[in-house]
């Protein structure tokens, strides 16, 4: 399986996918933001990270470069395109998720574990994932889900809600969201399921001496979703 | 000639900027503050001089660019 990771000015989180993605049998390249090509891939990853330096709005210059183009192609075309953290907030930038990432309801940059619950396993990402609910990494300043009312009901009656922030045994509530996002929404999908944006970086768990190894169940389970 | 926008978000989009600010100009005496939103303001020089059509695309790059229309709207004064 062949995934290509874009790196935009400012990603950072880049090599630890890298690193993730061919832990698991991806054969991975890295794709610079000034590229107008991707190499042939099952998958796209866009990383977390400050692209542009978080200019205008997160995501949003990312999401008028000139890879994207591409990235917008082989999303419509049904090719999975998954963005975690920063590459979420340009998924939405680009309009291939709706909503919008806003500042954090605290105004606190939030950097630690927390728990998401998977609401779909319906779709390449999560079918056959042995859990219900993960251990994940989030850092981020602009995590707070946000959409319209009609556009939460569309993301529900479509079941494009994936993941949701929650505590160890699956129970959703004000407490155990972080951020304020809207529904304890920690990722969702497009209407197609082929595109995954979400907050949490399963990337920076991929080993018990990294706090958790629960991103394992998330790589171990997409690669073979896509054999 | 320049065209300026300013962005504001919508009523109702959260803003924590805007009430941090709020809270500390109530917290030096300025009690009479009740809220406060927080926007961005552009200044763009554009080479025609031509106004008409120099609004026309200054609109078309609030709607691409510079607002994001979800959360946020735009004016050009």
């Amino acid at each position: 399986m062949k995934s290509a990771v874009i790196i935009f000015p400012g990603s950072n989180c880049d090599r630890d996918m890298d690193v993730a993605l061919k832990k698991f049998g991806f054969k991975n390249q890295m794709v610079w933001h000034d590229d107008q090509e991707i190499p042939k891939s099952d998958l796209i990853v866009l990383p977390g990270g400050f692209s542009y330096g978080d200019y205008l709005r997160c995501g949003s210059i990312a999401g008028k470069s000139k890879i994207i183009k591409s990235v917008i192609e082989f999303a419509n075309s049904g090719g999975l395109v998954l963005g975690i953290c920063n590459g979420f907030q340009i998924l939405t930038e680009t309009g291939l998720l709706p909503g919008v990432l806003l500042q954090n309801k605290y105004q606190k940059f939030i950097c630690k574990n927390v728990h998401v619950k998977i609401n779909n396993k319906e779709n390449k990402y999560f079918k056959n994932i042995k859990k219900e609910v993960l251990e994940l990494h989030i850092a981020h300043n602009e995590g707070n889900y946000f959409c319209s009312k009609d556009e939460l009901k569309s993301l529900i009656n479509n079941n494009q809600i994936a993941v949701t922030y929650c505590n160890e045994n699956g129970k959703e509530s004000d407490e155990f969201n972080p951020n304020g996002a809207l529904s304890n929404i920690a990722g969702i999908f497009n209407k197609n399921k082929n595109i995954l944006g979400m907050m949490p970086h399963p990337e920076r768990v991929i080993d018990k001496s990294l706090s958790s190894d629960d991103g394992n169940f998330f790589f171990e389970n997409l690669i073979e979703n896509l054999k | 000639m320049k065209v300026k926008v300013i962005v504001t978000l919508k009523d109702g989009v959260l803003d924590p900027q805007g009430k941090a600010i709020q809270q500390t100009l109530n917290g030096m005496s300025y009690s009479e503050v009740k809220e406060v939103r927080q926007g961005k303001y552009f200044d763009i020089e554009v080479n025609t001089s031509d106004e008409k059509n120099a609004k026309v695309k200054v609109e078309e790059m609030c709607k691409k660019l510079l607002a994001n229309l979800v959360i946020e709207d735009y004016k050009i004064l």
